[in-house]
């Protein structure tokens, strides 16, 4: 039987959906290492059926790291930014890995799966760096020989449904109670940010209600063998309600419009989360973790740049990250996300700027091909749904 | 399969030119836009710029990415189309009449000879 793994081919990774993303048209592109479908039909198209109906995505390729033993909670609470102590049994949190500088290794979800199991969800592009930095941790931990790290990136998959329509048929796709996790007599009973195990045909998957879009859904975690059975059975319940796939341009319109950092464009090691404005995800009040020295200055001094999010003001490109940002005749900033909002139709985007530049209704300046278009500073998030 | 009208020259950067005298009008084709997708900004030339053959002097943006145009042929622009930086969408569905781009007055006609006509448009773009 071949391999039903991830499967490496000419330099560049595949998830195990990769006949699935051809089959429906996929536009495959490099991500991360990894050859992936940046849309179907077109990203407008599946973003606006994300905020109107349902998506599906392939975010296989993002990592797996399983953390267990008695040693666990203690392990992570140092290694992570946000307090791990709080998670009950079936309940999530999204967190970050700093260096000793309070700048960001990596931004990721923590999974509390059982009284001594937890599950790390982790970006594509930085699971050699996560694992590698995790294991460093490990070796100068206490209690190391109560804990155990486990990085199953290779073996394991993941789809997220989006959509107001998914809360509608998520229970038809996985039918039955739960058989671990947060107990709960069917999926759509899940809370935001709880997880749950799933009997699925031949198997058992992880279904959390969390996702990267801005609206509701769920994402399920999967052995990779299983995923493409999954997918298709995901794609064959919800298509009569509207669902479609969705490719990373999708992905990436749409968490720009609800402010969602992408490592490499908010975050990166020279970039700590309180300049990121994620200051709620950072427990200063527990015990020691990496970085806390360097992150309780900034928290008592202040910060040197802050993110803001913000919208072009006239008619004019979008944004785009590199580009400078201006403000009252000086550069001042630059831009990390940026893009044409499918929802908004106008240019919207992210940027680093002084504090003091940092406040909603700031005008700016985008430097687009060598001219200078009117922009503001807005509040996050720059899309919500209205009431 | 892509549309390539036969009454068109083409670049091999994927515009087009329809000629009525000594003015061209230019565009991108359809397959441009199909790989395109979603226009959402079309940035065009001033009025009076005079650019050569080959010369980036327009923007096309999509969701994704900023392509740059070039025209086809030498000379001097005197019509942009305000209907498709109104409402770029026009580029994906009227590539070839609502969607056009810019007109020039030509400078050196001979450069026509050096375009591509429609059979040689798609044997490229096929890759035939």
């Amino acid at each position: 039987m071949l391999s039903a793994g991830k499967r490496v081919n000419a330099g560049m990774k595949r998830t195990p959906l990769f006949d699935a993303h051809q089959r429906l048209g996929g536009r495959l592109i490099e991500f991360g290492g990894w050859e992936m479908p940046v849309q179907y039909t077109s990203i407008v198209d599946e973003h606006l059926a994300v905020r109107n109906a349902a998506g599906l995505f392939d975010i296989s390729h993002m990592g797996e790291i399983f953390v267990r033993g008695p040693g666990a909670e203690a392990y992570l609470n140092h290694s992570l930014t946000n307090d791990a102590r709080k998670l009950a049994v079936g309940q999530g949190q999204y967190t970050l890995m700093c260096n000793e500088r309070g700048g960001v290794i990596d931004d990721l979800y923590v999974y509390r799966l059982g009284p001594d199991e937890y599950l790390l969800i982790v970006n594509a592009s930085r699971i050699e760096e996560d694992t590698a930095w995790l294991e460093g941790q490990l070796t100068t931990f206490p209690r190391r020989e109560a804990t155990r790290l486990q990085n199953a990136s290779d073996t394991t998959g993941a789809v997220a449904l989006q959509g107001p329509r998914v809360a509608g048929f998520i229970d038809q796709c996985f039918p039955g109670v739960s058989v671990a996790g947060t107990p709960v007599k069917e999926a759509s009973e899940l809370k935001k940010n709880q997880i749950a195990k799933f009997d699925f045909p031949g198997t058992q998957v992880w279904v959390s209600r969390t996702g990267y879009t801005g609206e509701d859904g769920f994402e399920i975690v999967a052995p990779a063998g299983s995923i493409e059975a999954l997918w298709n059975h995901l794609l064959s319940i919800g298509q009569p309600q509207g669902l479609k796939p969705a490719g990373l341009g999708a992905r990436d319109t749409l968490r720009t419009e609800v402010c969602y950092p992408l490592y490499g464009h908010e975050l990166d090691e020279d970039t700590t989360p309180l300049e990121a404005g994620l200051g709620f995800f950072v427990a200063l009040d527990k015990d020691d973790f990496v970085g806390r020295p360097v992150l309780a200055e900034q928290k008592a001094k202040g910060v040197a740049k802050k993110l803001v999010a913000l919208k072009m003001t006239g008619k004019s490109a979008p944004p785009r990250p590199h580009y400078p940002v201006w403000s009252s005749g000086a550069h001042i900033g630059q831009v990390v996300s940026g893009t044409q909002s499918p929802s908004l139709g106008t240019g919207i985007g992210l940027a680093y700027v002084p504090p003091e530049f940092a406040k909603p209704q700031t005008p700016l300046e985008i430097e687009i091909r060598g001219n200078r278009a009117p922009a503001v500073v807005v509040p996050k998030p720059i899309y919500r749904k209205a009431d | 399969m892509a549309n390539i009208p036969s009454d068109l020259k083409y670049a091999k950067s994927h515009e087009w030119v329809r000629l009525a005298g000594d003015v061209a009008t230019v565009g991108i084709t359809d397959h441009a836009q199909h790989e395109l997708t979603d226009v959402v900004f079309v940035e065009l030339p001033a009025l009076g710029r005079k650019v050569k053959a080959g010369e980036s002097c327009a923007v096309v943006e999509s969701v994704k990415t900023a392509s740059d145009i070039y025209s086809p042929v030498s000379g001097e622009v005197t019509d942009v189309n305000k209907g498709v930086v109104d409402n770029p969408a026009l580029a994906n569905t009227e590539p070839y009449s609502g969607g056009w781009f810019f007109k020039l007055k030509l400078s050196n006609p001979a450069e026509l000879n050096g375009l591509l006509g429609p059979d040689q448009y798609r044997a490229q773009i096929t890759g035939a």
